[in-house]
């Protein structure tokens, strides 16, 4: 088996771990690092469950090989706000009751975390094309909608 | 999934000349069981599913090939560049049809990730060739017969395809660069050279066990993008509104000049075994008068010899209809 060490900082902390050349980034976070707040939903790209931040921007970590983490910057959604403080995405899918089940939320924050610091839209059509990567098959998109826009007007508040 | 080495080509130091890359250099000289992986969204994946798992990973996305340069009418773009990149970057802005071939393919996460490198020589969609336990598939199993045509094959191909294999290639941007008389730059074992967009891939009726013409350990080093003096449009027809591969798409970049088709270039998308140069419908177009007759009368040329299966019976017409509203749009001319 290949195995490679890979540094790499999770939500601010440094870790250097050994991993299985053929380990996903997901699987990495979720069990070597025992950060489970990141959901495999079809682990092939399609449903955005997994996204992360690797370097500021999202991305989906089932298809991104942990070696290719070597070095970066990860952060998931333990790292971006606390029950206490949370980030404003966070406040705004509670405020607008952005999700049932919840599977997809993880996914759907951290996208929309991401999103807020990208350029370029503002209306809720935008919003449903730039949040297209990350599926909700409980159907709550008008309330992400509504989320995503309302954290983006308390921000610019 | 096999076990695999993994080797960083990262050799920064050696950057100005790609070609002393020690991993390059190796992965060239001795490509047998080596693969390269740029933002690994179809190369993990197809290792993950144990559809084409190489002994050695050469991974190339940190190679310093993420420049984008514009130099008179020539943009040049690093094969690393991402999808998300190069739609932001000011030359592209206002290029409709690279543009939306970009930003109209996968998703946010994925164009941040997917390399336009990896883009043109992703490898094709059809679930037969990605299930492993499907035994007919000439793509993977030379010879062993083709699952999709009598299967379920909505969004398989219906040109330069016959009953042997009827893979799409399901790259948006590939088509846009089709219209637009791309080429590619590649670093291989006999130095460099430059290759066509329309002369990298090779259609699934010649030899549908082979994707392209790059010989083994090739690397694509840049997008040679020539900026039209033409409008331009991509317009992509799919199942769902976002997040899905075309069903058929039509990248047109055309100059009407006195009400005549002074230039026209037309790259089809959903519908080939590789990315679809029209040259028919350009024929019937060029120096033409333009007219919504002879736009239907050139889409229905370039669909003539369509190749389709009982899934796939749908898509001449729709393919047909994309084009000619495609012109429509992009020429402004709608009677
Ligand atoms: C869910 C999903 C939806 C998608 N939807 C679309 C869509 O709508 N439209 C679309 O166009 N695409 C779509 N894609 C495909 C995606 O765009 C490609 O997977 C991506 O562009 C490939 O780029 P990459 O950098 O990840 O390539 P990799 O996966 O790293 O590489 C792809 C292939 O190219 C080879 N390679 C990569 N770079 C080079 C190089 N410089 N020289 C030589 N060989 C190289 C690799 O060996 C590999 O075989 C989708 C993918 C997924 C998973
Ligand atoms: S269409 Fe091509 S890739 Fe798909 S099963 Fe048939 S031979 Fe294989
Ligand atoms: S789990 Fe990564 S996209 Fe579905
Ligand atoms: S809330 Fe259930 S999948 Fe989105």
């Amino acid at each position: 088996m290949s195995r490679l060490s890979v540094d790499v900082t999770v939500n601010g902390e440094q870790h250097s771990v050994e991993v299985d050349t053929r380990r996903s980034l997901l699987d990495l976070l979720r069990e070597d690092l025992a950060l489970t707040g990141t959901q495999k939903g079809c682990d092939q790209g399609a449903c955005g469950a997994c996204t992360v931040h690797l370097d500021g921007q999202r991305r989906l970590s089932c298809l991104t090989m942990a070696v290719q983490a070597d070095g970066r910057e990860v952060t998931t959604i333990e790292g971006i706000g606390t029950p206490d403080d949370l980030h404003p995405v966070q406040q705004a899918f509670l405020d607008c009751d952005a999700f049932q089940c919840g599977a997809c939320t993880a996914g759907q924050v951290m996208s929309a975390a991401a999103l807020l610091d990208e350029e370029g839209w503002s209306t809720a059509d935008d919003v449903r094309e730039l949040m297209s990567g990350n599926l909700c098959r409980c159907g709550a998109y008008p309330r992400i909608v509504d989320a995503v826009l309302s954290a983006r007007t308390a921000r610019e508040a | 999934m096999r076990d695999f080495t993994y080797v960083l080509a990262d050799d920064v130091a050696s950057a100005g000349s790609l070609v002393h890359n020690d991993a390059v250099a190796r992965a060239v000289q001795t490509p047998d069981d080596v693969a390269y992986v740029a933002g690994g969204t179809t190369q993990y994946d197809l290792m993950r599913d144990g559809v084409w798992s190489p002994g050695t990973l050469v991974d190339i996305s940190r190679l310093p090939l993420a420049d984008i340069e514009v130099s008179d009418d020539l943009l040049v773009v690093g094969a690393a560049v991402t999808m998300a990149d190069l739609a932001r970057h000011p030359s592209v802005v206002d290029l409709d049809v690279l543009r939306d071939s970009l930003l109209l393919a996968a998703s946010p996460q994925l164009r941040t990730m997917a390399t336009v490198g990896g883009n043109v020589l992703q490898r094709t969609r059809c679930r037969y060739f990605r299930d492993p336990t499907v035994t007919q598939c000439n793509k993977r199993v030379p010879g062993s017969g083709c699952a999709a045509v009598e299967g379920t094959a909505r969004t398989h191909a219906v040109l330069g395809v016959d009953a042997g294999c009827i893979a799409v290639h399901a790259s948006d941007l590939a088509v846009a660069l089709v219209a637009l008389d791309a080429r590619v730059r590649t670093h291989g074992p006999h130095g460099g050279r430059t290759i066509s967009v329309t002369q990298l891939h090779v259609r699934a009726d010649e030899d549908p066990a082979r994707d392209n013409t790059l010989v083994a350990g090739e690397l694509i080093t840049h997008l040679e993008i020539p900026l039209p003096d033409a409008r331009s449009g991509y317009l992509k027809v799919r199942d769902r509104a976002s997040y899905e591969f075309a069903l058929t798409s039509a990248a047109v970049v055309a100059r009407v000049e006195d009400g005549v088709l002074a230039h026209v270039a037309i790259g089809l998308g959903g519908v080939g075994s590789v990315p679809w140069r029209a040259t028919r419908a350009e024929e019937v177009l060029r120096g033409q008068r333009a007219s919504l007759a002879l736009f239907e009368e050139a889409a229905a040329a370039e669909l003539a010899d369509a190749f389709t299966v009982p899934g796939t019976a749908f898509k001449p017409e729709l393919a047909r209809r994309t084009l000619v509203r495609q012109l429509r749009d992009v020429t402004e001319v709608t009677a």
